[in-house]
């Protein structure tokens, strides 16, 4: 995914102690001594809500926050809106200090800049659904004919086209949960804050919104923060995933670093159901190719010679520039070489199939089943590499086993 | 051991106030006084069976219950019947004050009490008192603020049917769930939009709850007023208590209960139909 490499959220050192107030310093140094977290609650009643949590987010970037019940999720994401007040630490948006605003800069950071979206809704249910898409904007003291043009829009983005004038009690779970969905995007906030905003969708409309997620992502370059239970909502939707334990971030990068090299046996617990398949790419199991031809310089003897010394049955052709324009075959060449022919052009198959580096690995085992030639992998149609079926699963299984038993 | 002057106090300090400030509450009573006399000539100059066919009317207006409306039509004419419609008109326009000033002073204290613990902690006990003191109790300061009369009945009345405004007011404001607080708060809104566009909607079928209870406890303080001059229908129990009249007691007593069946149930009415 593309983006200016700007960073939209900065969060530092963030710490949020939960109890009585005289007791928070007292707590504060335990967790600074390393103690756990039942320790901590049993000496100063005192409840770890986030500790020591350091994360920035890029514009335009989709981070997914996981993690068990209890780990810290909403209390990291309640804290960025300020919905709670941290204990320690600063967070950033857009360079400003969050953590330090008066009330009404407060106000008007959430007013232009975040959007929320509830775990448990948090619908108003004396306003109808279009009154309650539009609460963002009449609080933005926008005027009432525009307001209810863009709640109806974004509520058209969510399917909801026709329940404008119903109460939200009339609703099922995973339609109000697009209720709050609606209020947040009608907004138009920069940073949307999603706290489990699918988990009441059932498979089918969550993997709908997910796309729709993803498509205004890429659209419209917002900056997602979102929580989530489900890993693979989170492989689908995250370009950076953090893992949260007991209010610590144990691990944070992209899906296939997590899978493919968990830093601690929690992360590896938390990750071992996961479909391997789903998540490597082709640009992951692909091996490089060892020769390759180019019908300037060799003949159909040499790409033969190639092929023999490595054991392959076929070689890929470019041209100067690089491009892949074909592959031969090792038959074709030795006949080739056997006439007399100088020319690979003659011999060369023209129409392969390839990939891009960004397959997904699960779609690589059907098409490879299918063809009799090493899959390449071109990108701008210049050779990154090449699967065979011995190294994909041998990718396979490797990087499975590797999450098991670590 | 000594005896602790407590009444002592309590009657001194009230005495201060009563002669230092009783000029401007006697002031006070008489333009009240003409507020009540001329809101009550008005309300006499319909001819009562116009008067009753509107509130029929009304009531059907407010609740669509054509019973209820029917109930408030013969209730009202057996009122009419018995003689006892300017005692009613009376009482109807001391309640009407009443409630409204209990209401207009209650309601922001409830609010107040429910968005700042501080206050809520002064305002609780205080309602405690107000609530638990024998409502006789508040006739005997009136009377010297305020006269014998109406002005001293309405004080003493608003001060015994203000409580459940305020606390059902401010139950209301914290009973709404506070993570829509918390929304409210993610999107941005200020103090004031918070309150309007939120708690107090949210918060309004226990406030109208409230409502009624004041209007009730407002209905059934007019009979106790009535031994301090308030007159109505109040004080046709009252003289028929004096001359042992049991007959005259009781259609008074059953206007009273006419009257409160109807407020009670169009109030009611009004306070469920905003779920
Ligand atoms: N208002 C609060 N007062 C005291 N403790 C709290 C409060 N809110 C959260 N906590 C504690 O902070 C910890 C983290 O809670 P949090 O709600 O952030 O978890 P979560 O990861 O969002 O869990 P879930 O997946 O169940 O939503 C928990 O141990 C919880 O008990
Ligand atoms: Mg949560």
């Amino acid at each position: 995914m593309e983006s200016e490499n700007k960073i939209k959220i900065r969060v530092e050192n963030l710490t949020k102690i939960f109890g009585p107030k005289s007791r928070i310093p007292e707590a504060q140094q335990l967790l600074e001594k390393g103690e756990n977290k039942e320790n901590i609650l049993k000496k100063t009643k005192c409840g770890i809500g986030v500790s020591n949590a350091s994360f920035t987010v890029m514009e335009g970037e989709i981070i997914v926050i996981m993690g068990l019940s209890g780990s810290g999720k909403s209390t990291l994401v309640r804290c960025l809106n300020r919905l709670i007040d941290p204990t320690e630490g600063k967070i950033f948006i857009d360079d400003e200090d969050i953590t330090t605003l008066s009330p009404n800069e407060l106000r008007r950071v959430r007013l232009t800049k975040l959007g929320m979206v509830f775990q448990n809704f948090a619908l108003f249910p004396h306003r109808t659904v279009c009154q309650n898409a539009e609460y963002g904007l009449e609080i933005q003291g926008m005027a009432p004919e525009e307001r209810r043009q863009k709640a109806f829009t974004a509520l058209e983005q969510v399917g909801l086209k026709g329940w404008e004038n119903h109460y939200p009690h009339n609703l099922s779970g995973g339609m109000q949960q697009r209720v709050g969905l609606a209020r947040a995007l009608a907004m138009d906030p920069d940073i949307l804050l999603m706290d489990e905003a699918f988990s009441a969708l059932d498979p089918l409309i969550r993997s709908d919104m997910q796309d729709e997620l993803i498509g205004l992502q890429q659209q419209l370059q917002k900056t997602i923060v979102f929580i989530s239970h489900d890993l693979d909502e989170a492989l689908k939707l995250g370009d950076r995933i953090i893992l949260m334990k007991d209010g610590a971030i144990v691990q944070s990068g992209t899906a296939e670093e997590i899978l493919t090299n968990p830093a601690t046996e929690y992360v590896a617990r938390f990750v071992e159901n996961v479909d391997i398949s789903k998540v490597l790419t082709a640009e992951s199991v692909m091996i490089k190719p060892k020769a390759m031809a180019s019908p300037e310089v060799h003949g159909p003897k040499s790409a033969l010679r190639f092929m023999q010394k490595e054991g392959f049955s076929q070689i890929f052709v470019h041209d100067k520039k690089k491009q892949v324009i074909g592959l031969v075959s090792a038959d074709a060449a030795s006949e080739a070489a056997q006439r007399g022919e100088k020319d690979l052009f003659s011999i060369m198959q023209k129409d392969f199939i390839h990939v891009t580096p960004d397959t997904p690995a699960a779609d690589l085992i059907p098409i490879l089943a299918d063809i009799p030639y090493p899959l390449p992998v071109l990108e701008n149609g210049k050779m990154k590499g090449i699967i065979i079926r011995g190294s994909l699963l041998a990718a396979l299984s490797e990087r499975g086993r590797s999450s098991d038993n670590a | 051991m000594p005896r602790i002057p407590l009444g002592e106090a309590i009657e001194a300090s009230i005495n201060f106030f009563v002669e230092n400030f009783s000029f401007l509450t006697i002031a006070f009573t008489r333009i009240m006084e003409g507020v009540i006399s001329f809101m009550e000539n008005t309300l006499m100059l319909l001819h009562p069976l116009l008067f009753i066919v509107i509130v029929a009317a009304l009531v059907f207006w407010l609740t669509r219950k054509r019973g209820l409306s029917l109930f408030s039509l013969a209730g009202l004419l057996l009122i009419w019947n018995m003689q006892l419609w300017d005692a009613t008109v009376s009482t109807i326009t001391l309640v009407l004050i009443a409630t409204l000033t209990a209401l207009v002073i209650g309601i922001p204290i409830g609010i107040v009490a429910a968005l700042s613990s501080r206050v809520n902690r002064v305002v609780q006990p205080v309602l405690d008192v107000m609530q638990t003191m024998p409502a006789f109790v508040y006739l005997i300061p009136a009377i010297p603020f305020f006269g014998l009369g109406k002005v001293a009945a309405i004080f003493a009345t608003v001060i015994f049917s203000m409580p459940p405004a305020i606390r059902l007011t401010c139950l209301g404001i914290q009973q709404v769930p506070k993570d829509l607080v918390e929304c409210a708060d993610a999107f941005g809104s200020s103090r004031w939009q918070k309150l309007f566009k939120l708690q107090l909607p949210m918060a309004t079928p226990t406030i109208m709850a409230g409502v009624n209870q004041t209007v009730m406890l407002a209905l059934s303080m007019v009979v106790i007023a009535a031994m301090i001059g308030a007159r109505g229908l109040g004080g046709e129990v009252w003289r028929a208590i004096q001359r042992l009249q049991m007959g005259s007691g009781f259609e008074a007593g059953i206007a009273i209960v006419i009257v409160a069946i109807i407020l009670d149930r169009v109030l009611q009415h009004l306070g469920s139909k905003k779920q």
